[in-house]
């Protein structure tokens, strides 16, 4: 196994290297999939009408292949991460709608008629009382689309080595060096068990006023 | 003063939750409305903070259409409760508490100070500050929500059923604490219930609404119960309406007797000298005067009588702060037919037979009708 870390010089990367690629290509989509989904869910709660669409539309984006938004995409953005990462983008999407949706309608209605009654205008009620009460749910949300991003980044290697860890795996092939392939699914496996833990530990922080025995 | 005038709210679907309501709600004391569900009185109370908005009519708050000023400056000038207490779940009690302070814009430290006394004034314990509404039981978070609503000094508060979910216990509890309260605070309160029984208790003023949204009576309580306006009312107040009634006649006027009042460590002298035909039993007490049970005089041996022996007597009732209510359960408790009259210590001060009872719930009637031609 001497050859684990040894990566080979056409990645132009060290492991660790890999590592930092490969969770910045996994985690900026989820961050811009977040980032659309607040307003989108917000848009959502407050039309009704609109939710059951928004959820097809997800859902339809989520079924196209990653390889079909490539073909279309590299005209445009070229063999780079920006072209791995807005599928990425994309599939977030189908995860963190619905959990952020969840989240908002979860506060009880005695509590939002409160929080109107004592004079907090939409943007106050939304920021100071819907938000804060679905963050167990957006977190919850955010811990999938997390994972699952971080397991697809590898299909980058499809469009010229910008699969980061993944590109281990064409290369064990290439190379005949299958442990680069353990190494790939190993460490990618190990960041995402750790990018998990990392979201729990944030909730932790987050909701003190959680009842205890609900704390996972 | 709240005025609501000739007013209507009409949803789309053309369902009429309230329909041409007029109200007068006195400055200072509780309103309650009060009737089953679907009879608009939650929607009119949400009307007052402009939570839902009048198809027709207006609602004046001290002389000025409430529309006049921005929605959000009206609800915090009046205190909300809610069923449940609609606690933020996600922040401490005295956060909850401060929420309308802060809103208005004062200083976090003042806000908690205000909050702190706020929790005195409602019961709460200081430890509660830093906890989380999960951590508090129903009756707690509704002390809270009570809390909350008074933070910022509102004149108005407004109480949708607030303590329809905690237990028959605890709620006793609360309104009774709502009534203190409102004995030091003197809010102007409108109360929504279902439960005819609490709108009794806690009213000056009882609005009993109907389904569809129409007033069916709006009188003191002690009024409703004598003098209902319709089958509708009649058949919303209950059973025992008559009973119910007792509860506004005060017990002070009751003529006691000391006479068949005999300690345990009587002698056969004194157990004689306090037999009379007209008292048919004597009360036997402890050294310290407080009752122990009722004794035949022919089955009391003095020097040896034996309190387990003795007849129970039922339930006693204080003269002057309980009501000829409590003074008419106290002797049909008593196989004895008595109820016996105790002081703020327990000591007892006199006993009373059903027969005064019902003469002295008589005359009450008889002065009620008198007043009530007087007044109208």
């Amino acid at each position: 196994m001497s050859g684990f870390f040894d990566i080979p010089s056409d990645l132009q990367n060290t492991y660790f290297g890999l590592i930092g690629l490969h969770l910045r290509e996994a985690l900026i989509p989820v961050l811009a999939g977040l980032l659309v989904s607040l307003p989108v869910a917000q848009l959502c709660v407050r039309l009704r009408w609109l939710y059951p669409p928004v959820l097809g539309v997800t859902t339809i984006l989520y079924a196209i292949p990653s390889l079909a938004f490539f073909v279309v995409l590299i005209d445009y953005t070229g063999q780079t991460e920006t072209t791995v990462m807005i599928p990425l983008s994309v599939y977030s999407l189908v995860v963190l709608v619905p959990a952020i949706v969840d989240g908002v309608r979860s506060v009880p209605e005695e509590t939002l008629a409160a929080a109107t009654a004592m004079g907090l205008g939409p943007v106050r009620r939304y920021f100071q009382v819907q938000l804060p009460i679905a963050v167990p749910a957006i977190i919850a949300g955010l811990r999938v689309a997390t994972v699952s991003s971080i397991s697809l980044v590898s299909v980058g290697m499809l469009i010229g080595n910008q699969g980061a860890l993944g590109n281990l795996l064409n290369d064990a092939n290439i190379y005949h060096r299958p442990e680069l392939a353990v190494n790939s699914v190993v460490t990618t496996a190990v960041l995402a068990i750790l990018a998990d833990a990392a979201l729990v530990l944030v909730r932790r922080v987050l909701t003190p006023w959680m009842p205890k025995e609900s704390t996972r | 003063m709240i005025r609501i005038d000739s007013v209507t709210k009409r949803y789309p679907d053309g369902t009429v939750a309230v329909d041409r309501l007029s109200l007068e709600i006195p400055d200072r004391s509780i309103t309650v409305l009060v009737g089953p569900s679907g009879c608009g009185k939650t929607t009119t109370l949400r009307m007052i903070n402009r939570m839902v908005e009048p198809s027709e009519g207006r609602i004046l708050l001290d002389g000025a259409d409430i529309q006049a000023q921005p929605v959000n400056t009206l609800r915090r000038s009046m205190g909300y409760v809610i069923q449940n207490a609609g606690l933020f779940q996600h922040r401490t009690v005295i956060d909850n508490i401060a929420t309308v302070p802060r809103l208005l814009g004062w200083s976090k430290q003042r806000a908690r100070v205000r909050a702190a006394e706020l929790m005195e004034r409602v019961g709460l314990d200081s430890a509660f500050a830093k906890r989380y509404p999960y951590q508090l039981s129903g009756g707690q978070q509704q002390r809270v929500g009570v809390a909350r609503a008074l933070a910022a000094d509102p004149p108005v508060l407004l109480m949708d059923e607030p303590f329809s979910a905690v237990d028959p216990v605890v709620r006793k509890g609360l309104q009774d604490e709502l009534l203190r309260i409102q004995d030091e605070l003197g809010k102007t309160i409108v109360f929504v219930t279902h439960d005819i029984d609490e709108a009794i208790k806690l009213g000056t003023m009882v609005a009993v609404m109907r389904t569809g949204g129409h007033l069916a009576q709006f009188a003191p309580p002690a009024e409703l119960l004598t003098d209902p306006a319709d089958a509708f009312v009649e058949d919303f107040l209950g059973a025992d309406r008559g009973i119910r009634r007792l509860s506004f006649f005060p017990s002070a006027g009751l003529e006691l007797q000391q006479a068949p009042i005999v300690a345990i460590d009587a002698d056969a002298g004194r157990l004689t000298a306090r037999t009379s035909a007209d008292t048919p039993y004597l009360l036997v007490t402890d050294l310290d005067g407080r009752p122990l049970g009722w004794g035949e005089p022919r089955a009391l041996t003095a020097g040896s009588i034996r309190p387990e022996q003795l007849i129970p007597y039922g339930r006693p009732f204080v003269p002057g702060r309980d009501s000829l209510r409590a003074a008419l359960d106290g002797s049909v408790l008593s196989p004895t037919g008595w109820a016996v009259a105790v002081d703020g210590e327990g000591r007892a001060v006199g006993v009373v037979s059903q027969q005064v009872i019902g003469a002295a719930i008589r005359t009450a009637h008889a002065e009620g009708r008198d007043d009530a031609k007087a007044g109208g």
